[in-house]
């Protein structure tokens, strides 16, 4: 095989990556601050693409709208999950987690439906922006610009927040929460504008996510559904409500995808979800996270 | 004192009356019907058996759907590739699911709360991958077409069955697996066993302070759960001719636990009452329209906001309230 294959293959397994990375942090940041799977996460994501789709569509005429369509779609989602969070979550909290795990099946189910009434069942796709059109050549492999410039977002984002959560007033409050939510309220913070803000910065980047991924990969009903499994792995891998666990746990999903198709063909899938056992039997919290009490 | 139209109505063995209307649906019903009411059954045993975590353990399940079509799986690549009998291939797909169940049951027990419901999941959805990949042997996201129904023959020469169509047959032997399935796991849940499960869910820490393996409890009601569930799944890959790996889909999981929901999941019987409600419905709804995963969704957030005990539930509470409120009056 030769060297500049095989480059290819890591750098698609980057991309990949970094894209699971953004839409992973949200579920992450959401489960480990509020304790929440949220299944609904990938319907956000959805959304988001068909946002954008939408966005582009108006927008044509008046600017060359890749990137404020990017914007709307990912603000268009905040503010999807900030009306979720304040009319209904919320009043979850106190409940068994097995009605909030239900409660976001629920979304997962009338948002699949609406994106279908609303957009329809054919395939929807969104051209490249002009200024990503081109692509570069390293080692022999065609790099196109957007996935490079996927590959930067990824860090970048991961970097920003890490900053956000470990250095600002916020983030040390979002970490509180994350600790001991009583404890947090009974000093006089306000828990409920925490986790609001949470939740919304994780709609914020499943749009976002959502968005960006429509260049590259056509929008269709159902990829909901696929995408939280993908999501749900690469937690799993790297540890829940571990951040930087999330970082790590997508870049080995996306390796061990795009080199399993190379050991085992036609079971590249599988070589993920056995990865998964493995670090599920082993270490049930995962590769980054702490041991469960 | 109990009214005497109530002390009548409790004299009656209803379940023994559902039984028996069951019985009579291929004689009385149409084709569609006899379709419908296999499904209820199925999916009646299904949801129990997930109740039998969720209700009588208070554990949150969300991969139950893989013992479901582990189930289908073996009963069907036995009957279908290797042409084993049914008598042999339902028993084998019951033991087979629980040695599952056994396997991923003993890591998932370890866990509590959401990261137990999140071991069960993964589990699951390592199931799907396997069977919608692996092609020599699950047929892949061909799936298994074609399973057989188990052999009726000898049925040909007894009077009123002979005549009936092969699914009709098949929906008798349904009915009577499905009732001995649940009437087996009422007995479980009404044992010491079964009365251990209940405390553990109770309390967990106060139950270990006892002396009682939380664990081992916690493993054994997992694989009584996933035996029968595997029950269920056999017979749905019969009556569905066939066995899809989308009978391991995750989103199934999260169906079955919003009929046990549905239905209430403090009762024996809710599941039951669920899975019929949810059949009914789907079957009424989609021939109005298409979008019935909204309709669902909007059942499921009312249930949750509004009647989090369900049908069975919202009729034993407004049973109390009336009787409470005739109470008053009697005394008054």
């Amino acid at each position: 095989m030769p060297a500049s294959f095989l480059f290819g293959q890591f750098l698609g397994g980057l991309t990949t990556a970094m894209f699971l990375f953004l839409i992973a942090s949200g579920l992450s940041l959401v489960f480990g601050v509020m304790r929440v799977l949220n299944f609904a996460h990938g319907s956000f994501y959805m959304i988001g693409a068909y946002l954008a789709w939408q966005a582009v569509q108006w927008l044509t005429p008046l600017l060359s709208g890749f990137w404020p369509a990017v914007l709307a779609a990912a603000l268009g989602v905040a503010l999807l999950g900030f009306i979720v969070e304040r009319l209904l979550l919320r009043h979850l909290y106190g409940r068994e987690e097995l009605y909030q795990l239900l409660f976001t099946y629920a979304l997962v189910l009338i948002l699949g439906d609406a994106a279908k009434a609303a957009w329809g069942t054919q395939q929807l796709s969104v051209s490249r922006p002009a200024i990503l059109a081109g692509g570069f050549d390293i080692f022999g492999t065609t790099l196109p610009a957007y996935n490079l410039f996927i590959m930067l977002l990824g860090p970048t984002i991961a970097v920003a927040a890490w900053l956000a959560l470990t250095r600002s007033t916020a983030g040390r409050m979002v970490r509180a929460a994350a600790l001991d939510r009583e404890m947090l309220g009974a000093l006089g913070a306000n828990v409920g504008a925490i986790y609001t803000g949470m939740f919304v910065v994780s709609s914020f980047l499943a749009g976002l996510a959502g968005a960006l991924v429509t260049p590259i990969q056509s929008i269709v009903p159902g990829m909901d559904v696929s995408i939280i499994v993908d999501a749900f792995i690469v937690v799993v891998i790297g540890g829940l409500g571990s951040f930087w666990g999330t970082f790590w746990g997508s870049v080995i999903y996306g390796q061990v995808l795009s080199f399993g198709i190379l050991i085992f063909p036609g079971f590249s899938l599988f070589s993920v979800f056995a990865l998964m056992a493995v670090i599920l039997i082993v270490r049930p919290w995962g590769l980054f996270g702490r041991p469960l009490r | 004192m109990m009214p005497r139209g109530e002390a009548l109505l409790r004299r009656i063995p209803w379940t023994l009356v559902v039984f028996l209307a069951a019985l009579v649906v291929p004689w009385l019903g149409s084709r569609y019907d006899t379709l419908i009411a296999t499904l209820i059954a199925i999916d009646a045993l299904f949801a129990v058996s997930l109740n039998l975590l969720l209700g009588t353990t208070g554990l949150v399940s969300f991969g139950h759907v893989a013992y479901f079509g582990i189930g289908a799986y073996i009963c069907g690549i036995l009957m279908k590739t290797y042409g084993v009998a049914f008598t042999l291939a339902l028993p084998a797909a019951a033991l087979g699911t629980a040695a599952f169940a056994l396997v991923f049951g003993f890591f998932c027990v370890r866990l509590i709360r959401i990261y137990f419901a999140m071991l069960t999941l993964a589990f699951s959805q390592i199931v799907w991958a396997i069977c919608y990949k692996w092609n020599d042997v699950t047929g892949g996201d061909q799936g298994l077409p074609n399973v057989p129904y188990p052999d009726f023959d000898w049925l040909s020469a007894v009077p009123w069955f002979g005549d009936l169509r092969v699914d009709d047959q098949f929906y008798l032997l349904t009915i009577v697996i499905v009732a001995l399935s649940l009437a087996a796991m009422q007995r479980i849940i009404g044992s010491p066993f079964g009365r251990m499960l209940t405390t553990i869910r109770e309390n967990p820490e106060r139950a270990a302070f006892i002396g009682i393996n939380v664990r081992a409890y916690e493993l054994a009601a997992f694989v009584v759960a996933g035996g029968f569930a595997g029950i269920a799944g056999a017979l749905f890959g019969i009556s569905s001719r066939g066995v899809f790996s989308d009978f391991v889909y995750w989103p199934k999981s999260a169906e079955v636990m919003i009929m046990t929901i549905l239905g209430g999941m403090e009762h024996f019987w809710g599941p039951v009452v669920g899975a019929a409600t949810l059949v009914l419905l789907n079957d009424k709804i989609t021939s109005y329209t298409e979008y019935w995963p909204l309709v669902l969704g909007i059942i499921l957030l009312v249930l949750l906001f509004a009647f989090p005990g369900g049908i069975v539930g919202g009729i034993v509470a407004g049973v109390s309230r009336l009787r409470r409120r005739a109470g008053r009056r009697a005394r008054a």
